[in-house]
């Protein structure tokens, strides 16, 4: 099993979607949410997602294609 | 002797050993290296820092680390007076701090400084970072020194001339076919699957700390003084955070006077997702879309975008965003007024500081330092329009003869 740390960014048009629900529901991923800060026109969640390395990677896909801006927790590695 | 207690959550506020992590377990917030600086302030002094090397290390006892450090020269970089600058914007004492003169030509050594030391007493034996530049330069250069592998990261699509500063000091170059983004979440892979230091993942607490000396040598340059401005560039947001957090420890530490500095953001306006929530007057920096010629500083999910917001905030400073043709225009205006020749971000930082004088936000008689944080050779392809050489032939009657034609009527002869 695999872990991934991730910050899901929403878009005003995708707050009201079961988003994370769905991708447990359908990837076999469980998620871990750990901050969040929702409004109805904005929202981030910080969580871990566990699961098979390939499930883990398709459910970020699907969320990616909903949509969701998906960066890794700790903000962007690569420097100048 | 360090003064360095712990590791502690920025968010929930959770501590944790001194050891090679970055994230709070619990809400996954970033961890912050604190201190006993009661025991510090006893044992600190002016004198004893004035009496240390002309190198960051002068300030090692406000530094988290226990034994030897890998130095290879950084910092104590000249805090110039700019005049000429001054005079041409409208600021009677401005200052430079020229950061172009560390041994990699950016400050991104004294950061590195701290976390190759770190990564030696952590007892790893390989450090890794994931650049288009500067970091990777100076991790690879600190890391020959300290007799460590490396292993540095770039995108495929770099240009060669950008890395051969890099390649320079042997390390193991990987070249990431991807976009950005891919790159990104790769190295984040790596860091949780291999034992490394990973310089801005897990040695990020540490890495930090470095940039508190930029905002300690100010102080002691001014004569143990924070300045009433400064103006700094803003990627990750690190680095402005702890400029502030540099001269507050001094402060604490009773070293100078309560600080009252305003701290003034600068982004390229191709990146300035700080910026755009400085507007919007929000804490939350929403991702954006690197777009800009100032790519040392286009960082799209800045780390410490909440932090530096705060700062901006805390300290009743602002944030600016300016164009590419600005900095490439400010670029010039800092070479041909104080002879500095900066990287592009330090274009960013001038015409931020234009800005800020036109506008008023800056007085006059503020004493106000601006921050130069690499050096122009590395970006010198965005001022390539300046050669323009006055082409003649080898004979004194031929240059006379352009010499002529540039509005000089005469020639003085020896």
């Amino acid at each position: 099993m695999a872990k991934r740390r991730v910050m899901f960014t929403f878009p005003p048009e995708l707050i009201g979607e079961p988003i994370i629900y769905n991708l447990g529901q359908q990837f076999k991923v469980v998620t871990n949410i750990r901050r969040a800060d929702v409004s109805e026109n904005k929202g981030w969640v910080v969580l871990e997602l566990e699961g098979e390395e390939e499930d883990i990677e398709r459910g970020i896909a699907w969320v990616t294609a909903k949509g969701v801006r998906v960066d890794p927790v700790i903000g962007d590695i690569v420097e100048g | 002797m360090s003064y360095a207690i712990s590791l502690r959550c920025r968010k929930c506020g959770r501590e944790y050993p001194l050891q090679p992590i970055n994230l709070c377990d619990f809400c996954f917030g970033p961890l912050e290296v604190t201190y006993d600086y009661k025991s510090m302030s006893r044992g600190v002094g002016r004198k004893r820092i004035a009496g240390g090397p002309s190198t960051m290390w002068r300030y090692q006892d406000l530094l988290p680390m226990n034994g030897e450090v890998i130095d290879i020269g950084t910092g104590f970089t000249p805090l110039v007076k700019a005049d000429n600058l001054g005079q041409e914007i409208g600021l009677e004492q401005l200052y430079i701090k020229n950061d172009c003169l560390n041994p990699t030509y950016s400050f991104k050594d004294r950061v590195v400084a701290v976390a190759i030391t770190k990564a030696k007493e952590f007892g790893f034996t390989t450090v890794a970072c994931a650049s288009t530049g500067n970091l990777a330069s100076s991790v690879a250069a600190h890391a020959a020194k300290a007799r460590l592998k490396s292993y540095v990261f770039i995108p495929a699509d770099i240009e060669r001339s950008k890395i051969i500063g890099t390649a320079i000091y042997k390390p193991t170059l990987v070249a990431v076919q991807g976009s950005y983004d891919q790159v990104n979440r790769l190295c984040s892979k790596l860091a949780d699957t291999y034992p490394w230091g990973f310089i801005n993942i897990n040695l990020r607490p540490y890495y930090a700390e470095g940039s508190k000396t930029l905002g300690y040598e100010v102080a002691e340059q001014l004569g143990w003084r924070s300045p009433d401005c400064i103006v700094a560039p803003a990627a990750s947001g690190l680095l402005f955070t702890r400029i502030w957090k540099g001269l507050n420890e001094l402060s604490m530490l009773g070293l100078i006077e309560p600080v009252d500095t305003h701290m003034h953001l600068v982004q390229a306006a191709g990146c300035s997702p700080i910026v755009n929530a400085f507007k919007a007057g929000t804490l939350h920096v929403h991702p954006v879309e690197p777009n800009t010629i100032a790519k040392s500083i286009a960082i799209g999910n800045p780390a410490d975008g909440y932090y530096a917001l705060k700062t901006v905030r805390e300290s009743g400073g602002t944030a600016w965003a300016v164009t590419d043709e600005e900095l490439v225009n400010s670029m010039k205006l800092l070479a041909q007024t104080e002879g500095i020749f900066a990287e592009t971000a330090g274009g960013v930082v001038i015409a931020g500081l234009q800005k800020m004088v036109k506008l008023g936000v800056i007085k006059r008689d503020e004493l106000t330092v601006a921050f130069i944080t690499g050096a122009g050779l590395k970006t010198q392809e965005v001022v390539s329009a300046t050669v323009q050489p006055i082409t003649i032939q080898p004979t004194l009657e031929s240059f006379e003869e352009a010499f002529s034609k540039l509005g000089k009527a005469t020639v003085t002869t020896w």
